[in-house]
């Protein structure tokens, strides 16, 4: 067996017990990721002397005697819109395909502080915005179950090294799905935390009221795992929560559904929705059922006007935090501007990619003079009633709602590029939990067309990770799924 | 409401983006399409609803204490152009 090929747990442990090194673990993803990923394309930089230093940093304080942390020496993938000092920070943007911060997010700084080795900086949707990872300035990340199609995006790279053995952990960001929606397409777990739970200061701003970083692993509980390291409060975000974080590791190991209440919404059987997904999905309920929850189907009414409101607070949220690229602080400067305005045009007609340029113009119209009331406005209050939707199920008792995670599996590359809007379609599931601030998973029930793996997603009332972890990992242990690799994997 | 290349053009100078005459004329179609879905929203009552902007519990605040933050030579230190201890841009008023 390689050392890539073990979880996160496994690998700490094994190191701890000095069945191996942190460098030899780093190095085994390091050349996993040399020997495959001209193929995936999911990391944009390999941090090979970071990781190295880290490596070696755990090797020292195992040997001089000191108490294994949670993460040491497990290697870690970090997607390239978050901060580290010695390395780029590129945003998948030809604005920023130099950058090099000075300071670390606070997400690095914590999962560094719990002994994780950082490998390298993954591939995203430019800027965080996609579903497909197509809109990278770098070229797309490719599904290791099948390099025809998209690993899903935004955090499509973080997903394809995971599920691909190039790295046992990996940090993405989700603002609408991009988290849950790669993980559902390359068939691994990722979560996204409550809003608030995980500090956004150093995660490059997307949409600020939506955004959160969370975790990607192979199971549950190393998610669990990984999420225990990044939540918590932090003074440098302001929308960071106090709200104490209960020990998730342990939650996760739960492995009965006695008593649990699972809702399943009647509005999510829809048009869009795969036949094949479909039917994973009520596989996966009736798993739950026979594990011993309880099932009752629920209503969340405004689940249809989800996408719409998202789109305009996103792109709202959008355009005002990308302003901020005007080629005077950092980042790409034309060479060709006359003025102070030709310097901010040009420069941002250079270094933006089409979609981000579609989405500040979205933004900066609906939160325009006579549109504001009729877009923003509207849509702010759509927001909450989507809100108040979940907070009526949850009140009556429901422990988590399940559903499909994405309405389809893995399309082929290209195939939504024409049409922006059918790219927005695919976050029909993930969507409306950003937008009442939830927590949300996404665990592997399957495979559907072509083979192609499936997620089911579960969510919980705000603040419940402890819920959440212990259901999806009860649900885990009783489907079996968790076990199956793509064929790369053998590669 | 639909959108049309001069609501492009009038946006496209507002994000302060310079684009091409191809971009204008692709972009107008696209987004079109999108502000026509965004017009749902339109099919339902919120009157009563209250809007909401984020899920953080009220405003935050803290004491106005200085406290240490980037040095001034590591925030120039991505600077396309600089000197003096400040970033060099064209002049801005004539």
């Amino acid at each position: 067996m390689e050392l890539w090929q073990l979880s996160a747990r496994e690998t700490r442990d094994a190191i701890a017990r000095k069945e191996t090194s942190a460098r030899e673990a780093a190095r085994s993803c390091l050349d996993r990721i040399a020997a495959i990923d001209g193929e995936v394309n999911a990391f944009l930089e390999t941090t090979e002397e970071i990781a190295m230093a880290a490596a070696a940093e755990t090797d020292e304080r195992l040997a001089a005697g000191e108490p294994a942390r949670a993460l040491e020496g497990v290697p870690i993938a970090i997607k390239d819109n978050m901060c580290m000092v010695g390395a780029k920070t590129t945003c998948a943007s030809k604005m920023l395909r130099e950058w090099r911060p000075p300071y670390d997010a606070t997400a690095v700084e914590r999962v560094r502080a719990a002994g994780a080795v950082p490998i390298g900086k993954t591939n995203l949707d430019e800027f965080a915005m996609g579903s497909s990872t197509e809109n990278s300035a770098f070229g797309p990340t490719l599904n290791p179950w099948d390099t025809t199609r998209a690993a899903g995006g935004s955090s499509g790279g973080s997903a394809a090294a995971v599920a691909s053995g190039m790295a046992p952990l990996a940090l993405g960001s989700d603002t609408g799905g991009s988290i849950r929606l790669p993980a559902a397409f390359c068939g691994i777990v990722g979560a996204k935390p409550t809003y608030g739970r995980v500090s956004r200061y150093g995660l490059v701003a997307f949409a600020s009221s939506l955004d959160q970083i969370g975790p990607f692993a192979r199971d549950v509980s190393d998610a669990a795992l990984l999420a225990g390291a990044i939540c918590g409060h932090d003074p440098r975000d302001s929308t960071s929560s106090a709200s104490p974080v209960p020990d998730l590791a342990a939650a996760a190991g739960g492995k009965t559904l006695e008593g649990v209440r699972v809702g399943v919404p009647r509005e999510y059987v829809s048009e869009g929705l795969d036949e094949l997904v479909e039917a994973r999905v009520r596989a996966a309920v009736a798993v739950l059922k026979d594990a011993g929850a309880k099932v009752v189907e629920v209503s969340l009414p405004h689940t249809e006007y989800a996408i719409a409101a998202y789109y305009v607070i996103a792109t709202a949220e959008a355009s005002s935090n990308l302003s901020r690229y005007d080629g005077v602080h950092y980042g790409h400067r034309t060479q060709n501007a006359d003025d102070i305005i030709g310097l901010y045009s040009r420069t941002r007609d250079e270094g933006f990619g089409d979609e981000v340029k579609r989405r500040i113009m979205l933004g900066t119209y609906a939160l325009s003079a006579g549109y504001y009331d009729a877009y923003y406005l509207r849509a702010l209050k759509v927001r909450h009633a989507i809100r108040r939707d979940f907070d009526r199920v949850f009140d009556a008792g429901v422990d988590a709602v399940v559903g499909p995670t994405t309405p389809t599996v893995a399309f082929k590359l290209g195939e939504k590029m024409s049409d922006p809007l059918s790219m927005y379609l695919m976050d029909i599931f993930t969507i409306s939990i950003n937008l009442a601030a939830l927590p949300a998973i996404s665990v592997p029930c399957g495979r559907g067309e072509d083979g192609m793996p499936v997620g089911v997603q579960f969510i919980s009332p705000a603040f419940e990770e402890a819920k959440l972890f212990a259901v999806a990992s009860a649900y885990e242990a009783a489907s079996g799924f968790a076990a199956e690799r793509p064929p790369l994997w053998d590669a | 409401m639909a959108i049309g290349c001069d609501d492009v053009a009038h946006i496209a100078r507002l994000s302060r983006l310079r684009l091409s005459e191809e971009e204008m004329e692709t972009f107008t179609g696209q987004l079109a399409r999108i502000v026509e879905y965004f017009d749902k929203l339109r099919e339902l009552d919120v009157g009563g609803e209250e809007p909401m902007m984020h899920a953080a519990e009220g405003a935050l605040l803290r004491d106005d204490t200085p406290r240490p933050t980037l040095p001034r030579s590591k925030a120039l230190e991505n600077a396309p152009s600089s000197g003096d201890g400040f970033f060099r841009v064209p002049p801005v008023i004539e």
